[in-house]
Order: structure tokens, then C-alpha cells, then sequence
């Protein structure tokens, strides 16, 4: 009996026009623009400088300012009030205010400070535009007193960064395992959503209603079809991440497709309850809208679960959205092993055993 | 006039007959200023770190102290072996250890994400340096090392060295770094978009795809007010969460209206008509719900989200992008949102971008108005 309702729901899904090319254009597309858009690389901030001492030392800092890489000097003016024009406008991101008396001061008492002033409605621009600007500040202090700083501390330690599994600090390498998690909910949350719905729609829901096909087989066949669709759509991702960037898994494949097979069935299976409850498709999307928007966000797919607030961590704990990301960037770039990822297992096990098994139970033949 | 309210009311029963659209319709706006203010934080706090450190000494056990006691790192624990890191890093447990060496610390950060590892690296390389100057001084016996516990590290990395330059920095609109002020005029673009744009072409699709919008045409009723009572519902339901945002980033989010709240309302009453407008041209070129649904949702919703500098900044994104979002009308209302909201800048500010709306506006009207006498005919 399944296979038969198998069949119909490949040549349904084969016969429209659109689906399978969505299927196909859609992780391509995702993996090729996405990265370019969803990028919090922060890069070019444009300063504006009021150099009030006009000396060698102010020149000197300067230079190394615009040296550093993260700055281009967007405006030169001659007052605080000018450069803030250029902030209102949005010309300038960060205004840097040397005094008048920087070399003297330098000079005679040793200390001295300079403003910086950044445009902080951005709070990730701002506040690491301004901890990049210091940090330049701060290494400009340290060539100054080279010798002096030697003399106190003869140890003179040094203090080395390393970035481990993305040494370059890409920040693609950090979207790109998620995005492939964000096609997999797309393609199969949002279609399985809509499919029953559409049966209910059309009318057709009605027919099968009236056979002997077990609520249990009719939610597989509504299932699995989504499942191998998951598994196409992920290798076309990989091939995509590959050829675009690159970027091949350091761990096991394997290892991915166990987990991916466990979102996908978890994810459909949530599908499969909203549109159980749905009656048109406009509801459909939007209660699928409203609860995948809350899943993306409480994630961690733009910015680290840990430094939510509490209660939002705790939320979070509900997003099977988190557990697949953590797999695919752990497993994408650090080569985690299954044994390094118990509890994501566990929590999307009992994810797909919850939704499907809700879907079954929710499922009425009778109207 | 009567017949008029009459279709309004129609339309008002429309939308409240089907409980769950309305539900989300409405909190819809709540939800996504508490997730999108909330949830989106590049504030680093308590990031756990594991220390390898095989001398134990002195100095090392104040850098760890002194890492500690900042409100930016907990110390997860000790690791007896170098190797440890790689098991801690895999397992996802902490993203941040560091190695003591002879005359070298080695900071070693989980550059999975980019942004949190080069922050903690920062942070961590100005406390050790603040550290290392204090003790220094101390050991010169100058003793009198300012007490920097609590200040943001960078600022007072360099405090007593010889000859320091010290940045002051102010963080000017958002003092205390939260994203909510970014996001909350996002937020308003995309709902108010959200409502008008496609809640109106897909009500409108919907009557023509039932055949209902026949029935409509023939009453005496002018087609024009026909349309002017599809908008009414629609238009209240954005006033209405319009309210909402501006309440609840104000006395939740805590993100104070800087300018004039009529600047701001008469932006908004502006950025409503204009997506009015699209919403309707939507329509007048579409025969089914589905379509109507797809236009909206690929052709605005999704470059409202993700071009207009919502939450990804526009000057990262490529040059065709960059240009691409040109077009976008919500682009120039959430600029304008900002300045007037967050800047607390007046009229002269966003004169372009007010503009650019009513010149959007004009010439959306003009083609939904050639469009729509064509499909009467």
C-alpha cells in the first residue's frame, strides 16, 4: 500500500512545474549568494579624522591608522562638528579627535589622550570598529616605548593569537555549513507543510480519507519523499560549498548525512503537524513563517547561542535548528566525531520520534 | 458613503474570520522585536576558557585571575595536555584556551565564528598587557599602577606604561552597544511591509482567483474605493503594530525615540502608503493567491530582509548588490527610521530619502493606475 502512495507523490512532485527545479536551483543559490549577502564582516569602516596637532607624532599615528587594513579615511576636517556632519550623513562611521597638544603632552608628561567617537546604531560595527581603532592606538603605544617597556619587564612576553579550523577568519566558512541547515529546513519544513494542505485545498484529502490506508502509512508517504528529497538537496550543497569555495567537510560525510537524516525527518515531521492544523495554504505560511523565524533566530545561525540572555538560551534549547547547525559547523570545519556529538543526537532523535509521532496522532480521517 | 463602510466592514470580517492570520498578524510584531532585539547580541559576556599551564607561577596565575575577574571570560578549567584543546574545541564546550609558555602565550580561539573569535582575542591580548604593564610598574616600584579592574579593557590596556596615548572612546547614539537600536527600525520596515505589500495583494488575488472581484466590479460601487476599502483593513492592522513596535521598543527593547515622534509617525504614514501602493500593483498583475504570495514574499520580503541592511550591512555585500538595493523602498525608510529615531536628526537629514519615497510612491501609482483601468476593460 505505501509504495503505491509513494509512487503518486514522486509523479506529484516530478509533474509540477516547479518543485524540482527548486529543489535543484535552490541550494546552489543559497550557498552561491547567500554568503555574499549574510556577511558581518566587518571591513572599510570609513573614519574621519580631526587632527587639531598637525605634529609629527599626530602624522605618525595617523599612518598607522590608515595602515592598519580595517580603516579608510573617509573625511579630513577641521573641527569635531564637521566630522560629525559626515557621521549624521552616514559618510563616516568613526571620528578620531587628536588634540592640539598630542607631541607636547607626549612629550613633557608622558600621557595624553585622544577621542574616538563611533557611530554605535550599528552595535557590531561600532563597538568593534572602536576595539579595532584602539587596539592600533594601543600597538602604536608599544613602538613608542619599545625600549622602555623592556627595561621594567625584562621577560618580555609575547602574545600570540591563533584562529584553529579557519585560520583566516572567513567568514563564509561560518555561513556556509548553516545555510545548507537553512535549504534542508526550507525545502523540507516549508514543502511537506504545504503539501497536505494543498490535498486539503484541492479536495483530494477526501479520497484518500475514504480507503483503508492507515493514518501511519499516509503520513510516510507524505514523509519519505521529503527524506530522499533531503538527501539530494544536501549533496548538491556540498558540491556547491566545494566548487565555490573549497570548502570539504574535515570530518566524515557519514557522519553528516546520520545527522541530516535525522533533521530532515524531525523537520518534516513538524511540517506535517502545521499542516494538519492549517486549513488554506496562506495559514500554512504562516504559522510555518512565525515558528521557523523563531527557530532561525534562537539557533545561534548569526551570533553564538552562549551570549544570548538566559532566558533566551533556555529557549533556545527547543530550536531542533540548533542541534543540526552545531553538527554541520562541528563537523564542516572542525572534523568532530559522533562521539563528540551525543547530545545533538539524542535531542534531534527525540525531535523526529516527537513531531512525527504528533503528526500521526493529529492526522483525522473524519472531518 | 454607507456602501463604502459597508465594504470596509467586509473586508474587517475577511480578516477576523480566520482566527489564526489574525493572531499572527498581531503578534507577529511582538514577536520578532523581542527575537530580533534579544536574540542578535554581539555583546560578549562569560565566554569559558580552558589554561594550559605547565610552570604555574606567578605571573600566569594573575593573567588567569585577572581574565577572571573580567566580566568577559569564566574559566572552564585547567588542561593537563595541549591536546585537551582540540578535544574541548570539537566537542563544542569552549571556543578560547590559552597556552603559557617560556616568555610566550600562545591564545588560541575557535575561529568557526569569526567575529566572537577575533573580539575574544582582542579582549584577552589587552587584559594580559594591562596585566604584564601592572606588574611592571609594581616590580619598578612605582606601586601606584591606576586601578583599571572594570574598565573596558582596550581603554586601559596601555594605562601605565611610559608615554601612552589613551583612547577615550564614546560610542555615540548607543552608548551601551545594543543591537535592539539597529534593529528595531528593521523590524518596522518589515512588518509594515509585511501587512501592506502582501497581506493586500494576496486579499485582492484572492477575490479575483474566487471570482468574487466580478461580483465586486458590478456593483455601483467605483472600482477606486472598491480598492480604497481592500486597503482600509490593512492600513489599520500596520497603524495598529506601528503602535505596538514604537511601544515596545520604548518601554521593553529601552530604545528611546531620540527625534520627533510626528517625523517619525508621518515617515511612517509615508513608507505605508508607498507599500499600499506596491501591494496593489502586485494584484492588478496577478490572477492567483499562490503567485501573489510568491511576488511578494521573493520580490520584497526576502530583499527586505536580507538587502536593505536590516541585519547585514549594506557596504559589505558586493558593488551589484549594493546597487540592487537601491531599489528597495524599504531600504530608504529604515535609513530614515534610524536618523530620525535613533540620530535624532530632523526633516533636513533625510530630505533624500523622503524623496526617494514619494517619488517611488508616484511612480508605483502611476503604473497600478494604468494597470488597473486595463483590467477593467
Amino acid at each position: 500500500m505505501l509504495k503505491y502512495l509513494l509512487e503518486k507523490e514522486f509523479k506529484q512532485f516530478f509533474r509540477n512545474k516547479a518543485l524540482p527545479k527548486m529543489a535543484v536551483i535552490m541550494p546552489f543559490m543559497a550557498i552561491l549568494i547567500f554568503p555574499l549577502v549574510a556577511n558581518f564582516e566587518i571591513k572599510n569602516i570609513n573614519l574621519a579624522i580631526v587632527d587639531h596637532d598637525k605634529s609629527s607624532t599626530s602624522r605618525q599615528l595617523i599612518e598607522k591608522v590608515a595602515a592598519g587594513g580595517y580603516f579608510t579615511i573617509s573625511d579630513v576636517a577641521e573641527s569635531y562638528a564637521e566630522a560629525m556632519n559626515g557621521i549624521e550623513v552616514n559618510r563616516s562611521d568613526i571620528i578620531l579627535e587628536i588634540p592640539a597638544r598630542l607631541e607636547n603632552d607626549l612629550q613633557r608628561e608622558g600621557k595624553t589622550t585622544v577621542q574616538i567617537s563611533a557611530n554605535a546604531v550599528s552595535a557590531i560595527k561600532g563597538g568593534l570598529g572602536s576595539t579595532y581603532l584602539a587596539g592600533i592606538i594601543g600597538e602604536y603605544n608599544i613602538e613608542i616605548n619599545g625600549k622602555i617597556t623592556t627595561v621594567i619587564n625584562p621577560d618580555s612576553i609575547t602574545i600570540t593569537p591563533r584562529f584553529w579550523y579557519n585560520p583566516r577568519l572567513l567568514y563564509t566558512y561560518f555561513m556556509v555549513p548553516a545555510l545548507m541547515v537553512m535549504v534542508l529546513a526550507m525545502v523540507c519544513g516549508f514543502l511537506p507543510a504545504l503539501n497536505i494542505v494543498g490535498e486539503k485545498e484541492s479536495g483530494t484529502i477526501e479520497q484518500i480519507n475514504v480507503t483503508p490506508i492507515s493514518k501511519l502509512n499516509f503520513i510516510l508517504s507524505k514523509l519519505l519523499p521529503y527524506w530522499i528529497i533531503g538527501f539530494v538537496v544536501l549533496t548538491i550543497s556540498f558540491l556547491a560549498a566545494w566548487v565555490a569555495y573549497g570548502l570539504t567537510p574535515v570530518g566524515s560525510i557519514g557522519t553528516i548525512y546520520l545527522f541530516a537524516a535525522l533533521f530532515v525527518l524531525a523537520f518534516s515531521g513538524f511540517g506535517l503537524v502545521i499542516s494538519n492544523y492549517a486549513s488554506t495554504l496562506q495559514q500554512a505560511m504562516f504559522m510555518m513563517f512565525f515558528f521557523v523565524l523563531t527557530f532561525i533566530f534562537m539557533s545561534g545561525l548569526y551570533t553564538p547561542v552562549a551570549n544570548m540572555p538566559q532566558w533566551a538560551q533556555n529557549l533556545s534549547i527547543i530550536s531542533p535548528l540548533k542541534y543540526i547547525i552545531v553538527v554541520l559547523r562541528q563537523v564542516y570545519l572542525k572534523g568532530s566525531t559522533f562521539t563528540e556529538l551525543h547530545t545533538p543526537f539524542w535531542m534531534l532523535t527525540s525531535f523526529a520520534i516527537f513531531f512525527n509521532g504528533w503528526a500521526v496522532l493529529s492526522y483525522r480521517k473524519k472531518s | 458613503m454607507r456602501s463604502f463602510r459597508i465594504f470596509v466592514q467586509k473586508e474587517f470580517f475577511h480578516i477576523m474570520r480566520d482566527r489564526w492570520t489574525t493572531l499572527i498578524l498581531l503578534v507577529l510584531p511582538i514577536l520578532m522585536i523581542i527575537l530580533f532585539g534579544f536574540g542578535i547580541t554581539t555583546e560578549i559576556r562569560n565566554t569559558k576558557f580552558a589554561v594550559y599551564d605547565p610552570s604555574g607561577d606567578y605571573t600566569t596565575r594573575g593573567i588567569v585571575n585577572k581574565l577572571e575577574s573580567s566580566e568577559y571570560f569564566t574559566l572552564e578549567r585547567y588542561i593537563d595536555s595541549e591536546d585537551e584543546i582540540e578535544r574541548l574545541f570539537r566537542r563544542g564546550e569552549t571556543g578560547f584556551a590559552i597556552v603559557f609558555g617560556d616568555n610566550r602565550i600562545l591564545l588560541i580561539a575557535d575561529g568557526t565564528d569569526p567575529n566572537t573569535a577575533s573580539v575574544l582575542t582582542n579582549y584577552a591580548t589587552a587584559l594580559i598587557n594591562s596585566y604584564l604593564q601592572e606588574s611592571a610598574v609594581r616590580q619598578v616600584g612605582g606601586g601606584a599602577a591606576t586601578d583599571v579592574a572594570g574598565d573596558p579593557p582596550v581603554a586601559s590596556a596601555t594605562a601605565a606604561a611610559h608615554r601612552t596615548i589613551t583612547p577615550e572612546i564614546r560610542l555615540l547614539y548607543n552608548p551601551s552597544l545594543k543591537s535592539a537600536y539597529n534593529i528595531v527600525p528593521g523590524i518596522m520596515g518589515m512588518i509594515l511591509m509585511l501587512i501592506c505589500a502582501m497581506m493586500t495583494s494576496v486579499s485582492i488575488a484572492r477575490e479575483k482567483e474566487l471570482g468574487t472581484m466580478e461580483v465586486l466590479l458590478v456593483s455601483p460601487m467605483k472600482p477606486f474605493l472598491i480598492i480604497l476599502s481592500k486597503i482600509v483593513p490593512y492600513f489599520t492592522i500596520s497603524v495598529i503594530n506601528y503602535i505596538t513596535i514604537l511601544l515596545l521598543s520604548v518601554f521593553v527593547l529601552k530604545v528611546p525615540i531620540a527625534g520627533s515622534l510626528i517625523l517619525l509617525s508621518g515617515l511612517s504614514l509615508l513608507f505605508i502608503f508607498v507599500s499600499l501602493l506596491l501591494g496593489i500593483l502586485i494584484s492588478s498583475v496577478v490572477d492567483k493567491q499562490i503567485t501573489a504570495l510568491l511576488i511578494s514574499g521573493m520580490m520584497l520580503m526576502m530583499p527586505a530582509v536580507f538587502l536593505s541592511g536590516l541585519m547585514f550591512p549594506i557596504e559589505s555585500m558586493p558593488e551589484v548588490l549594493q546597487w540592487l538595493s537601491h531599489i528597495l523602498p524599504v531600504k530608504w525608510f529604515i535609513i530614515a527610521v534610524r536618523s530620525v529615531m535613533v540620530k535624532g536628526l530632523g526633516i533636513s537629514s533625510i530630505l533624500q530619502e523622503v524623496s526617494i519615497l514619494i517619488g517611488m510612491g508616484i511612480i508605483i501609482l502611476i503604473i497600478s493606475i494604468k494597470k488597473f483601468k486595463y483590467r477593467l476593460e
